[in-house]
């Protein structure tokens, strides 16, 4: 491996501005109007740090995996890389033309047919003519699209259209590129093929900047990993480390919350809650606790209950003490712990809102507590991931096979494969 | 390869808010993009329309059969000796579409690519500039029409003929001048988006499109020497169909003016540039 830099961040920081102003002048006369009067009155305004002192250095050909929450500043510092928008602070070096995958298709128009959007959207990407002719039929081949060439856009299926997009931005052929979630796109075959392509373009020895939620590939394709922590760059490590430390970071969360920021009347609230070290491996039963308190004398106690989200935010499982007859106790302070035997989860990262409720919401603690589910599958054989990542949970299967029926026996039109 | 530590790199990026372009030459790097932006607008013009092509034609002599209709006809206005009333406003409104056009376009081109502005790199100043490719493919069509028809009529444009592309290039800098400082202004206020049409309507009546500057009344003649576009159309006309040239002062007052609003537009739409992406 060259020790080539290919890319260095110092010190860079993005604040955008923040007006604190009840109505927020957006045409020309109410600046004016207001300008004039209060002619000396400046605005009260506050910087909000998007990104603030970041400082890395990536190689040549080295896969760089960004992990972060939203809201940690990746896109901003993928925005940045890109020129997208400026930095507040600090300075970029670029050994190399910066391609990006930021949002597949931007600059694709309906109206125009997947020929001209080929051509449209390479430049918008910073292809030339001769890379764009050169890739043509490698771009048309990977969407899979050449009966369509002629068609407008508008005319393609959903799939279609996205494999296409896809496949133009894959074909970029410049020195660093910058990947966002772009392989949480089209179905999984073309997942797999797009995961393929960024191998490829990783062997290359290209220098590839890789965000993503999806830990799995962040592990599986970089060779290191940084992680960001609101707009600062907390660690730089191995993949593996960067990724345990994240799962950490989650699981951290959620305490910080002002109980009375939040909603509902309030008569008690969630004081605490945790799943205690985070990690549940996929069928051991979830096991989380959680204090509440009595805020108001003399009020009846509610009832708990709970929503688990994935990374995806979609609710796998949910629990309510209503269903099951039982309210907290009449104490000021309790512990109790919530617990699902059931179903099976996939590995990934997962949330709990948290809610006390009896005639209304007493308290809705979104995001109260992370957990992460880590493998091995409990299954006997562990298989390639389409086989068992397309439900939010695991089902407790079974599949038996009866005896075998011969070719030529008495079949009326079966047949065995 | 050669690129080791103590290499410069090929790109730096730093914070700035400055009154240039922090990299001018970027935009010959990105032609290619100029001229896509351009076709595709006018692809999607005659897209999906019955006659196409033939609207390009059409357009500007219906315009200019409506404008003399009203002014020669209905008004009674003399236009100069000599020369057909529709020929005329013809070369009038070759001017006058290209002035617009450039500005309407080139005002609205950020805030309707929205999109693309918020996740694409390219040099900013590309997408109005890129309107002046796909406006000047209208021009070139009206100016072979009106050249057919000045060899019909007989109308002999003189020697100014040859300081043609000087006025029209004039056209293009006010406009795009205009069109860059209005462009930039709309991403964060978008009253301009109805100032812009409202104030193209105003010029066209404040300007001598359809009838010559001599048949203005004496007492406004002052007045609408004072709008640059006076100069340019005086100065268009004479050069292409040999109206009476305007005085020296009245076309360098509008060439300056052209060109010192092309400054300033430049001026205000990189000062803005860096937040494009933010507000819009």
């Amino acid at each position: 491996m060259s020790s080539d830099l290919s890319i260095r961040v110092e010190g860079l920081g993005k604040a955008y501005t923040i007006r604190h102003q009840q109505n927020d002048h957006v045409t020309l006369a109410q600046v004016a109007l207001e300008r004039a009067k209060h002619p000396l009155r400046r605005h009260e305004r506050e910087d909000f740090w998007a990104l603030r002192d970041v400082s890395f250095e990536v190689n040549r050909g080295e896969v760089l995996g960004v992990i972060g929450r939203n809201g940690a500043g990746k896109s901003t510092l993928l925005k940045l890389l890109t020129r997208i928008t400026g930095p507040s602070t600090g300075r970029i070096d670029l050994w190399g033309r910066v391609g990006s995958l930021l949002e597949v298709g931007t600059g694709f128009h309906p109206e125009l047919t997947g020929r001209e959007n080929i051509y449209l959207n390479g430049s918008i990407l910073g292809m030339t003519r001769k890379e764009i002719e050169g890739q043509f039929e490698a771009i048309v081949d990977f969407a899979g699209v050449d009966r369509f060439l002629d068609t407008p856009v508008k005319r393609y299926s959903s799939g279609m259209y996205v494999r296409l997009a896809f496949a133009v931005a894959a074909h970029l052929e410049t020195e660093i590129l910058l990947v966002d979630e772009v392989l949480a796109v089209g179905d999984q075959d073309f997942q797999k093929k797009c995961l393929g392509k960024m191998h490829e373009v990783a062997k290359d020895g290209r220098t590839v900047l890789f965000v993503s939620h999806q830990l799995a590939s962040v592990g599986e394709l970089c060779d290191r990993a940084i992680l960001l922590e609101a707009g600062q760059l907390s660690e730089i490590g191995t993949p593996e480390a960067i990724i345990a430390l994240y799962t950490q970071v989650d699981r951290r969360r959620g305490r910080v919350v002002d109980p009375s920021s939040r909603r509902g009347t309030g008569e008690y609230r969630i004081t605490s809650a945790e799943a205690g070290d985070g990690n549940f491996s996929c069928a051991e039963p979830k096991v989380f606790r959680c204090t509440i308190e009595r805020a108001r004398p003399f009020c009846p106690p509610p009832y708990v209950s709970g929503l688990v989200r994935n990374a995806s935010q979609e609710i796998v499982a949910q629990m309510d003490s209503f269903l099951l007859g039982a309210r907290a106790p009449d104490a000021n302070r309790s512990d109790l712990e919530l617990r699902i035997a059931q179903p099976w989860l996939p590995p990934g990262d997962y949330t709990v809102d948290l809610f006390l409720h009896l005639h209304g919401v007493v308290d809705a603690f979104h995001d109260a507590l992370g957990f992460a589910v880590v493998g091995p599958l409990p299954y006997p054989h562990s298989g390639g991931d389409s086989s068992w990542d397309r439900a939010p949970i695991l089902a407790d299967f079974d599949i038996t096979f009866l005896a075998g029926r011969p070719i030529d026996g008495p079949s009326r039109g079966e047949t065995d494969q | 390869m050669s690129e080791t530590r103590g290499t410069k790199p090929v790109l730096t990026i730093r914070p700035r808010r400055a009154w240039l372009p922090a990299h001018p030459s970027e935009l010959w790097a990105f032609r290619e993009l100029m001229v896509r932006f351009a076709a595709r607008d006018i692809t999607l013009r005659y897209r999906q329309t019955a006659l196409g092509a033939i609207w390009v034609v059409l357009v500007p002599l219906l315009g200019a059969g409506i404008l003399s209709f009203v002014f020669g006809g209905v008004a009674d206005l003399q236009g100069p000796p000599g020369i057909p009333y529709f020929v005329f406003t013809l070369a009038g409104m070759v001017a006058w579409t290209t002035f617009s056009q450039i500005t309407t376009r080139s005002s609205a081109i950020l805030v309707g690519n929205a999109g693309l502005v918020g996740k694409v790199y390219f040099p900013r100043l590309l997408l109005p500039i890129s309107t002046v490719l796909s406006t000047m493919v209208d021009a070139a069509v009206s100016l072979v029409l009106l050249v057919a028809l000045l060899v019909i009529s007989g109308v002999r444009p003189g020697l100014g003929v040859l300081t043609f592309p000087l006025w029209f290039l004039l056209f293009v800098a006010l406009a795009l001048g205009i069109g860059f400082a209005s462009g930039a202004l709309m991403v964060r206020y978008r009253d301009i988006q109805y100032i812009v049409p409202v104030g193209i309507q105003f010029l066209l009546f404040a300007s001598p499109v359809a009838y010559t500057l001599a048949s203005v009344p004496a007492s406004a003649q002052t007045l609408y020497e004072l709008n640059p576009l006076t100069g340019l159309l005086e100065g268009i006309r004479w050069s292409l169909i040999g109206t009476e040239r305007p005085t020296i002062g009245l076309a360098i007052y509008s060439a300056v003016f052209s060109l010192v609003v092309l400054v300033l537009g430049t001026l205000v739409f990189t000062r803005m540039e860096r937040q494009f992406a933010d507000v819009i």
